[in-house]
């Protein structure tokens, strides 16, 4: 690999900018650890990682208003706080569960701008200005939304802890899918993980709230 | 009447409403919106958020612990040392201090600003290695090995004859009896340790244990007799939990003696001797409660020094609020351990399948206590035996019971073996277990338990095609090869103790109270419907609650003893309070109240239907005084019984080039006496075939020699089943004649067996050669076929 010729040309011109703007990778990391707020008109690659028209929030606790199931909420919170710790501890919405907290298990999956997301591996203040879904906005006991029901029909769930995850997966999946093969369920449900082993009764379930046309 | 025991029994199936029906669950629409609070989702007012200070090193003295800097970060509301200078550390991520704060930033800051010295010691974390110069005596047993065997449900005549065998090294005092009986160990256990011999304890000069020398029948004998000797090495590593919700609970002191606990448990009633063990609180002073636990798979039924510091530093803080919970990489490196095995096994049989010797040495890990050898021969009681086992003390983390505690490893050996002999044989393995069927039934076989095997056994090929598609071991074609295997297993499941508190009000509604817990087997949902199936009343004109232990207390869940236990104690409550219904309108009917009987939410005579009161009539009878039974189990009526079988087949492909393994279909029939719920019975056994999937192909606690940690604490590396890993699965319940008159009978465990043996001897049919050792990943695929190529003609290989 590396002998190809214009990989160790792109090798060369990089280390060329670095050299020419008399700081080595090294010292940029120095200088951005030990000060980040530094304003930093060096080279051409320090100001592609770090634009120094960058605002700078935190490290104490900035207002955040995050739009949730149609719902405007106002918040003081520090920057590194994730979507889901935002909606569990701050708003009291616990439909989406912390398991594996790095982005594996899909526990935490809400909408975000419609598209299914992590919500552990979101900032809370990146979520701003997008509007939220979350297990709780699909449906109510009472008034579930299909899916939600295709879930109780099909017992769909055990523990239960990583259901309202799934269910936001397939409402978002079912979205992009209204009728899925047996083989687009697989993939496009890698994403979430289940202990007690509920998956046959998923699969059941996508297939009944894909056939009652609803998905979406 | 009153005397009459008959009355509790089950109805015949002709007169159930919903016993045996597909009922959804419950507790369904919660669940799937959110709506349904686990222990991780409660805020407390005021509560403070917990975090641990974990040992790096898996053996450590602890030389000092330094919070001064901690403390003084604001928002740090209490600290609390759990492991002081002096205190010696058995495990990687021990806990050692813990911090309350206003919020989880705040609390993790103060982790980093507090100090703690360590001395490391030697570690020892290879359980995989085959022991070598054990010593004849193993010494005394501490107390911590009786808890790893209690942990792990080792059956009680196991733990007797290590006890007698080996002798204790702690003294037997009152208060300890007082624990162990908190911990409802049985009477049988205690008193061999009180009459135990004590030996003074030596400090350990090696880390293995012999556990088991023992001989039945002539073995040499039998292998001399043998036309045809099989041998072969087999194994599965340790695996962890990984329960969801990870372990852990709120506390609070609503005042200065009272402690109020909401846990993630499997086992409500008993953790407030628990507490009052390590708190030293009257256990009437602790209120337990939970609503719903995300998955325990048998790990949640001690509160754990986790359950006594949250509470300790709650004190701490003034009595708030405290919530901690597990963080995952804690999760997967602490909360959870199943011991592995590995075996070398020889098995001997006639040349026309006939089973006659069996021998095993084996050897495996369940922490830093022995956790018990495996049944084996398992199942198939192969008649002249010779077993040996030992023990491995190691610094991996203590062992917990995990979904029918040593079966699986104990199935997967066995049954493995007896696969190998197959294809020695020439035979097709259903033949060879269906010719040695007898060897199945076990003493005083009341229930046929070989025939049922049979009828399982030729369900399940039927199922899975076997006869169709079944070949000689690696005789299949193409460069994707497919094979089939099979497994049988076997459980107890008795119904636990319970009560059940049922109330019928004089405006016809009912409610339950009882201090249960269900586990997502759906254990709500079964006893509204034994209740509703008694009283003749729409489901949802129960209300039930669990999970209290202000409720009637009820049997932690674990070994499959829910079902028998809540099913029976809510019978007898609501057929007890029936009576007393049925005794205050019979004047009205002009009838004897035995005459009449409750349906559709009618009571009437069951001679002449047309004399019959509506449930609402009739409660309302009873002016202001509503009706209230207590029902139990055991109790008056035999409702229940124990012992249930189960096989497995398998049908796999698997990529001869890149070894990767593909489920293709799997088939589980299985039977549990009476069903009270065929659809949470099935999701039970399609949970157990998925969890098979994950530890045969997937799971293992990857231990590293140098450090002594867990290296794959995270659930991108410790991996379990996706949706995709999941072939077309079928389970097959056995109900009706046979089985019902049963009763009911547990279902968690028994279907977790199987898996694994029957996928391991799929993979050995497809590529005509056994991956010894689980999981069965691409590399140990091809490191067994290259083994195999290399000997040609070989029968089995080590990698």
């Amino acid at each position: 690999m590396d002998d190809l010729p214009d990989k160790k040309a792109k090798k060369r011109k990089s280390k060329q900018s670095s050299s020419n703007s008399g700081l080595s990778r090294r010292d940029f990391l120095k200088i951005t650890g030990a000060s980040a707020a530094a304003p930093l008109v060096a080279g051409a690659a320090a100001i592609a990682i770090e634009p120094p028209q960058a605002a700078i929030q935190g490290p104490g606790k900035v207002p955040i208003t995050l739009t949730i199931n149609g719902k405007k909420n106002n918040a003081q919170l520090e920057p590194r706080v994730t979507l889901l710790d935002a909606l569990r501890d701050q708003f009291e919405l616990t439909g989406a569960k912390r398991v594996c907290d790095r982005g594996t298990c899909g526990a935490c999956t809400v909408l975000l701008d419609g598209k299914a997301v992590y919500s552990c591996s979101v900032l809370a203040i990146d979520a701003q200005n997008k509007p939220i879904t979350t297990v709780e906005g699909l449906g109510q006991p009472g008034h579930l939304h299909p899916v939600q029901q295709a879930f109780v029909d099909n017992d769909a769930q055990q523990c239960g802890f990583c259901t309202p995850g799934f269910v936001v997966a397939c409402k978002a999946f079912l979205d992009q899918h209204p009728h899925p093969t047996l083989e687009e369920i697989k993939h496009g449900l890698s994403g979430n993980l289940c202990r007690c082993g509920t998956y046959a009764g998923i699969r059941l379930a996508v297939m009944q709230a894909a056939k009652a046309g609803k998905g979406a | 009447m009153a005397d009459d025991n008959s009355k509790y029994a089950w109805p015949a199936e002709s007169k159930r409403a919903f016993i045996g029906k597909r009922i959804s669950r419950v507790d369904g629409p919660e669940k799937v919106s959110g709506a349904a609070k686990y222990t991780y989702d409660l805020h407390r007012p005021g509560m403070l958020y917990g975090k641990v200070v974990r040992s790096p090193y898996a053996h450590a003295k602890v030389v000092s612990v330094d919070t001064s800097a901690a403390e003084k970060i604001p928002g740090v509301v209490a600290v609390h040392v759990i492991l002081d200078a002096g205190s010696e550390i058995q495990w990687a991520g021990d806990d050692v201090v813990v911090v309350a704060a206003v919020d989880e930033q705040t609390a993790t800051d103060a982790l980093r600003a507090i100090k703690v010295e360590y001395q490391p010691l030697p570690h020892y974390v290879d359980d995989f290695t085959e022991p070598k110069d054990v010593p004849e005596s193993s010494g005394p047993l501490m107390m911590r090995d009786i808890g790893t065997m209690l942990e792990n449900q080792v059956p009680d005549p196991q733990i007797i004859q290590t006890v007698q065998q080996r002798g204790i090294g702690f003294k037997v005092s009152d208060g300890l009896v007082g624990r162990l009986r908190d911990n409802k160990v049985s009477e049988d256990v205690i008193k061999t340790l009180q009459s135990a011999t004590f030996k003074e304890p030596q400090p350990p000069t090696s880390p293995f244990r012999k556990e088991t020398d023992a001989v039945r029948g002539e073995p040499d004998d039998a292998f001399k007799q043998s036309d045809v000797i099989s041998e072969g090495v087999y194994g599965c590593p340790v695996i962890t939990h990984c329960c969801m919700e990870s372990h852990g609970s709120i506390s609070e002191w609503t005042d200065d003696d009272h402690l109020f606990a909401r846990v993630s448990t499997q086992n409500v009633s008993g953790l407030a001797g628990q507490f009052h063990d390590a708190l030293k609180i009257p256990e009437k002073n602790v209120h337990v409660h939970q609503d719903h636990v995300g998955g325990g798979f048998g790990s949640k039924f001690q509160i754990d020094r986790w359950g006594i510091y949250t509470a300790q530093v709650s004190k701490k803080a003034g009595g708030k609020p405290v919530r901690y919970m597990l963080e995952r990489a804690a999760e997967l490196e602490l909360a959870g351990c199943r011991p592995s095995i590995f075996a070398h096994v020889k098995v001997g049989a006639k040349k026309d399948g006939t089973l006659l010797a069996w021998e095993s040495h084996s050897w495996g890990t369940g922490g830093p206590g022995p956790a018990g050898p495996p049944p084996m021969p398992y199942v198939v009681n192969i008649p002249n035996q010779r077993k040996g086992h030992v023990s491995i003390a190691t610094n991996i983390g203590p062992a917990r019971a995990w979904r029918a505690p040593n079966h699986p490893q104990g199935c997967l050996v066995t049954l493995g073996a007896i696969d190998d002999l197959a294809a020695k044989l020439n035979m097709d393995p259903l033949d060879l277990i269906l010719k040695n069927i007898q060897l199945t039934a076990p003493q005083n076989d009341q229930f046929h338990r070989a025939d049922t095997y049979r009828d399982e056994l030729l369900k399940a090929a039927d199922l899975i095609g076997w006869k169709q598609k079944w070949h000689p071991r690696g005789q299949g074609t193409g460069p994707v090869k497919q094979g089939l295997g099979l497994a049988i297993h076997t459980w107890g499941g008795r119904g636990h103790e319970s009560n059940c508190q049922l109330t019928i009000h004089p405006d016809g509604s009912v409610d339950i109270r009882m201090g249960s817990q269900d586990l997502g087997t759906g254990t709500r949902t079964c006893i509204i419907i034994v209740a509703a199936d008694t009283l003749g009343i729409p489901m949802n004109q129960i209300d039930l609650k669990i999970g209290d232990s202000d409720y009637p207390a009820d049997g932690g869940s674990g070994g499959s003893t829910t079902i028998g236990g809540v099913s029976s104690s809510t019978r007898r409550a609501a057929v007890d309070a029936l009576s007393v219904l049925f005794d205050k309108i019979a004047p009205s009917l002009n009838a004897q109240a035995g005459d009449l009987e409750a349906v559709n939410e009618t009571i009437r005579v069951k001679s002449d239907p047309s004399r019959s009161i509506s449930w609402k009539a009739a409660c309302a009878k009873l002016g202001t005084q509503p009706i209230q039974a207590l029902g139990k189990n055991p109790g008056p009526g035999d409702l229940i019984s124990s012992g249930v079988g189960g096989a497995i087949m398998a049908d796999v492909s698997v990529d001869m080039d890149t070894g990767v393994v593909k489920m293709n279909k799997m088939v589980c029939v299985q039977d549990c006496g009476l069903i009270i719920n065929m659809k949470t019975a099935e999701s039970q056994c399609y949970g157990a075939m998925i969890m098979g999937i994950a530890s045969t192909l997937y799971e293992e606690k990857i231990m590293d020699n140098n450090t002594g940690r867990m290296l794959n604490p995270n659930m991108d590396f410790y991996r379990l089943a996706g949706i995709g890993d999941i072939p077309e699965l079928v389970v097959h319940m056995m109900t009706g004649p046979g089985y019902d008159e049963r009763g009911p009978i547990g279902l968690g465990e028994p279907p977790t067996v199987g898996p694994a043996a029957a996928i391991a001897n799929a993979v050995a049919n497809a590529i005509g050669v056994r991956v010894p050792f689980l999981p069965i990943t691409p590399d140990r695929v091809l490191a067994a076929l290259s083994v195999f190529q290399a000997n040609q003609g070989g029968s089995h290989a080590s990698v």
